[in-house]
C-alpha cells in the first residue's frame, strides 16, 4: 500500500531514504512544518547551528572529511541568504551538497511578503543546479534528482525552493522515493576516449622530464589510490594543489609539495622546466599558473577531468581527457603496463635519474624554511606550530582552516598522507569557514582527531559557533595563529603598499579567547612562548572530548613564502624571503 | 567571429534564466536572443548570436552543455545553415519620402502591414545584414521604431537538432 504523507513528512522520510547521516539546518517560519515533521518521526538527527552560513560550511566539512553530500535545511529570506557564503564556497570547490531553503507561501510568491527573497535567482551562478518545487507531489522525485546532480559528475550544490504550504501537515499525497533517475539533458561522462588514454600513456612514457599535477578532482573521485599506484609505478615526481593536498602521501619522497602561489620551490621549478604535465582533476587555477601566458613553456599536457569545461580552459591541453578520475587512470594505468610490456626500456631511466637529480638539487637549495628565521627573536614561528599539531596528532588529524597565512602555513607544514583530511576553503577563500566545517568532520569522525587552524580574523566570521560545539560536544582544537593582524593582507600591504596598514588591524579589540572559550564551557588556553608550545599543544590534544581553544601568539613579522612574483611571473619566479628571489 | 548558437531546452521556469545568466556571468555578450516552445510542448528551442574566437565559443558551449536544462545545442555557424531574422519598423512617410519608402520595401521584398497618414509599418524577414541595410536606406531620421526578433536558424540539408 503506497503511503499518504504531508510535503513536510515526505522531506523527512526522503533524507532517510536516501541515508543522510545529518541535518545542518536552522529553523524559521517558512520552514516550520518540515521542522514538525523532522520532530515527530524523522530518525536523521539535526544539528541545530547558530548561524545558517555555518550550516553550509558544517555540511561541507562533512562531506569532504566522508565524501557524503551534505545536507542543509534553512528558511526562507535572511535564512536562505545567510546560507548563500556557504553555498558559494561548495559550488568553487566542487563539495556536493542538497540546500533545501524554505520559501513563503506559493500565492505570496512575488508580492515582496515577510522574509521572501527569490532564492532560486540569487543561488543561481553559485549552484550546479536548483529546482522551484511547484507541487507537493513532485518533492520526492526532485529530492532524487538532486541527490543525483550533486553527486555525480563534477560534483556541486544543488538547491531545492519550497514554499511553504506545499509543506502543510493537512495535505496529504502519495509518497514513493524513486529507485533511480532518468533525466534527458544530464549525462555526465562515465569514462574516457581510448585513442586519447593511448596517447597518453605513450607521451608519459616518452617523457624526459615528467610531472604528475593533481588537484582536488582525485579526491573527489575517490582515486587516490590509483594515482599513488601510477606515480609510484613510473617513480614520476608529484605535487599537488591546495585542494588536491592528501590524495597523494605528503610524506612520500616522490611528493614535491604543494605548487602555485605559496607552492613548494621544487614543485614550481619542476613544474617550470617539465617536458610533459598530467593535470588529473585539477584546473589551472590562477593561484596555480601564475602569468598564463609563461606557463611551463616546455611541457605537453595532458589534462584529465570529469568537466569539459575546465579542460583547456585556462591552458591548452594537448591530450584532453574527459572522463572521471577513476576510470581513466584504471585505463590509463593499463596502457601504461601495455605499452612497457612490448618496450620495458620506458621511460627513459636515465632521463628520469637526471630528472630526479635536479629535483633533488632544487629540494636541497631551497626547501621549505624549518627552524627559526629571526635568531634574536624568541617569539613563536608560525610554522613551528603547524610542526607542532603535525607532532602531536602523528600526522593523522582531520585539518580544517580558515583563509589567510595560517591556511597557507598549514598546507605547507603539515604534509597530509590521506586524502580528505585537509579541508579549506580553496576556490572561494571563505574565512569563517574552518570552525564550522571541522564541526562537520568531528561529527563524522566523533573519535579522530580534528583539528581547526585559524586566525583571530577567520575565528571571529563564525565564532557564534562554539555554542553549537557546546550544544553538540564536540571536542575540536582550534589552533588560533594570533598575529594581531589580517596577517596576509598585512604580508601584501608589507610587498605591495610599503606597509601601511589599512584596516589589517584591530587595535586592542580582540577579545580574550581564553575567557570566550571558557564562557561556553570550552577549555582556552594561551600560548606565548616557544618553549610551552609542544606541551600546550599535547594537553590539548590529551583532553580529547573537549573543545580546546590554543591562542597561541606567533611572531606577527613573518611572511609566507614561497610566493609567486607578480605581476608577470612565470611558474618560477618566486620570492623565498623578504629578501631573496629566484 | 560572429556566432549562431542554438539549442533545445527544458521548457520550464528559469531555464530562460540560467542560460542568459550564464552569459553575464562568464562575461559573454549576447547580440540577439529569440525562444520559443517547439512542436514538442517541453522543449523550448533558444537560438541566439555572439562573437568570440573559436577557444571562448568553445568555453561558452561547453558551459552551456553543463546547464541542466540544456538538452542539446549546436553551433549553427559551424555548418551550412538558413538563418531569418523578422522587423517591424515604423517608419515616418510623408511627402516625396511616402512613395519612395514603399518602393524600398518593395526591392527588399517587404511588406507594409500597416498604414497611417503619416507612418508606415514594414515587415521584413531576412538575414541580419539584410535587415540593417534597409534600416541604413530609410531617411535619415524617419525610422520611429524598430522591433526585431533575433536570429532563428536552422542548418541546411538532412542534419536536425533534435533529441
Amino acid at each position: 500500500m503506497v503511503e499518504l504523507l504531508s510535503g513536510g513528512e515526505m522531506i523527512a522520510r526522503a533524507l532517510e531514504d536516501e541515508g543522510v547521516e545529518y541535518i545542518f539546518g536552522y529553523p524559521g517560519g517558512a520552514v516550520l512544518h518540515i521542522y514538525d515533521a523532522l520532530f515527530k518521526d524523522c530518525k536523521v538527527p539535526h544539528v541545530l547551528v547558530r548561524h545558517e552560513q555555518a550550516a553550509t560550511h558544517a555540511a561541507d566539512g562533512y562531506t569532504r572529511a566522508t565524501g557524503k553530500p551534505g545536507v542543509v535545511l534553512v528558511t526562507s529570506g535572511p535564512g536562505a541568504t545567510n546560507a548563500i557564503t556557504g553555498i558559494a564556497t561548495a559550488y568553487m570547490d566542487s563539495t556536493p551538497m542538497v540546500v533545501l531553503s524554505g520559501q513563503v507561501q506559493s500565492h505570496l510568491i512575488g508580492e515582496d511578503a515577510f522574509q521572501e527573497t527569490d532564492m532560486i535567482g540569487i543561488s543561481r551562478p553559485i549552484v550546479k543546479h536548483s529546482f522551484m518545487v511547484r507541487r507537493t507531489e513532485d518533492l520526492p522525485g526532485i529530492i532524487k534528482k538532486a541527490f543525483h546532480i550533486a553527486v555525480s559528475g563534477r560534483p556541486g550544490p544543488v538547491v531545492i525552493d519550497i514554499p511553504k504550504d506545499l509543506t502543510r501537515p493537512d495535505e496529504k499525497f502519495e509518497y514513493e522515493y524513486p529507485q533511480s533517475v532518468k533525466m534527458r539533458s544530464y549525462s555526465p561522462a562515465q569514462r574516457g576516449h581510448t585513442g586519447q588514454v593511448k596517447k597518453a600513456a605513450r607521451l608519459l612514457l616518452a617523457a624526459k622530464r615528467p610531472i604528475i599535477y593533481s588537484g582536488g578532482g582525485v579526491i573527489l573521485g575517490e582515486s587516490s589510490e590509483l594515482l599513488t599506484r601510477l606515480a609510484r609505478h613510473l617513480n614520476f615526481p608529484v605535487t599537488n594543489t591546495l585542494m588536491g593536498l592528501g590524495a597523494f602521501p605528503g610524506t612520500d619522497p616522490q611528493f614535491l609539495g604543494m605548487l602555485g602561489m605559496h607552492g613548494f620551490y621544487e614543485a614550481n621549478m619542476a613544474m617550470h622546466y617539465s617536458d610533459c604535465i598530467l593535470a588529473v582533476g585539477a584546473r589551472f587555477d590562477d593561484r596555480v599558473t601564475n602569468t598564463v601566458e609563461k606557463f611551463c613553456p616546455g611541457a605537453k599536457i595532458i589534462h584529465i577531468d570529469v568537466d569539459p569545461a575546465s579542460i583547456s580552459k585556462i591552458v591548452m591541453a594537448d591530450i584532453p581527457i574527459v572522463g572521471p578520475v577513476q576510470s581513466v587512470l584504471t585505463e590509463l594505468i593499463a596502457q601504461v603496463e601495455a605499452i612497457q610490456e612490448k618496450d620495458a626500456d620506458l621511460p627513459d631511466q636515465s632521463a628520469l635519474g637526471k630528472w630526479w637529480q635536479q629535483i633533488d638539487e632544487w629540494r636541497g637549495a631551497h626547501g621549505l624554511f624549518h627552524g627559526r628565521r629571526y635568531g634574536d627573536s624568541d617569539a613563536i614561528m608560525p610554522q613551528q606550530v603547524i610542526e607542532s599539531l603535525f607532532r602531536a596528532t602523528n600526522g593523522d588529524a582531520y585539518v580544517t582552516s580558515d583563509v589567510g597565512q595560517h591556511q597557507m602555513f598549514a598546507a605547507q607544514y603539515y604534509p597530509f598522507d590521506k586524502p580528505r583530511r585537509w579541508i579549506n576553503s580553496g576556490g572561494l577563500g571563505t574565512m569563517g569557514f574552518g570552525l564550522p566545517a571541522a564541526m562537520g568532520a568531528k561529527l563524522a569522525f566523533p573519535d579522530a582527531n580534528v583539528a581547526c587552524v585559524t586566525g583571530e580574523g577567520s575565528i571571529q566570521m563564525n565564532i557564534q559557533e562554539l555554542s553549537t560545539c557546546t550544544q553538540y560536544n564536540l571536542g575540536v582544537k582550534i589552533i588560533n595563529l594570533r598575529n594581531n593582524y589580517l596577517g596576509m593582507v598585512k604580508q601584501w600591504q608589507d610587498m605591495q603598499y610599503e606597509g601601511r596598514y589599512a584596516m589589517s588591524t584591530y587595535e586592542d579589540s580582540l577579545p580574550d579567547f581564553v575567557k570566550l572559550a571558557e564562557s561556553y564551557g570550552h577549555v582556552g588556553m594561551q600560548v606565548t612562548a616557544m618553549a610551552d608550545l609542544d606541551a600546550a599543544m599535547d594537553e590539548a590534544f590529551a583532553m580529547k572530548d573537549k573543545l580546546v581553544f590554543l591562542d597561541i601568539f606567533i611572531d606577527p613579522k613573518e611572511h609566507v613564502y614561497p610566493m609567486h612574483v607578480a605581476p608577470n611571473g612565470s611558474m618560477k619566479d618566486m620570492w623565498l624571503s623578504k629578501n631573496e628571489r629566484t | 567571429m560572429r556566432r549562431i548558437i542554438s539549442m533545445l531546452m527544458e521548457n520550464e521556469p528559469g531555464a530562460l534564466s540560467r542560460v542568459v545568466g550564464l552569459f553575464s556571468q562568464r562575461g559573454y555578450n549576447i547580440e540577439t536572443l529569440n525562444v520559443a516552445p517547439t512542436n514538442d510542448p517541453t522543449l523550448s528551442r533558444l537560438t541566439l548570436t555572439t562573437a568570440g574566437d573559436d577557444l571562448r565559443i568553445e568555453q561558452l558551449t561547453k558551459q552551456l552543455n553543463k546547464l541542466v536544462d540544456v538538452v542539446k545545442l549546436a553551433d549553427l555557424t559551424e555548418g551550412a545553415h538558413v538563418e531569418r531574422d523578422l522587423m517591424l519598423i515604423k517608419v515616418r512617410a510623408t511627402g516625396a519620402a511616402r512613395e519612395e519608402i514603399k518602393r524600398t520595401t518593395d526591392v527588399f521584398r517587404g511588406q507594409i502591414v500597416d498604414v497611417g497618414p503619416s507612418i508606415y509599418t514594414i515587415q521584413l524577414t531576412g538575414p541580419s545584414d539584410k535587415l540593417d541595410a534597409f534600416v541604413a536606406a530609410m531617411p535619415d531620421g524617419d525610422v520611429l521604431e524598430v522591433v526585431r526578433s533575433g536570429v532563428a536558424g536552422i542548418s541546411r540539408g538532412e542534419k536536425v537538432l533534435s533529441l
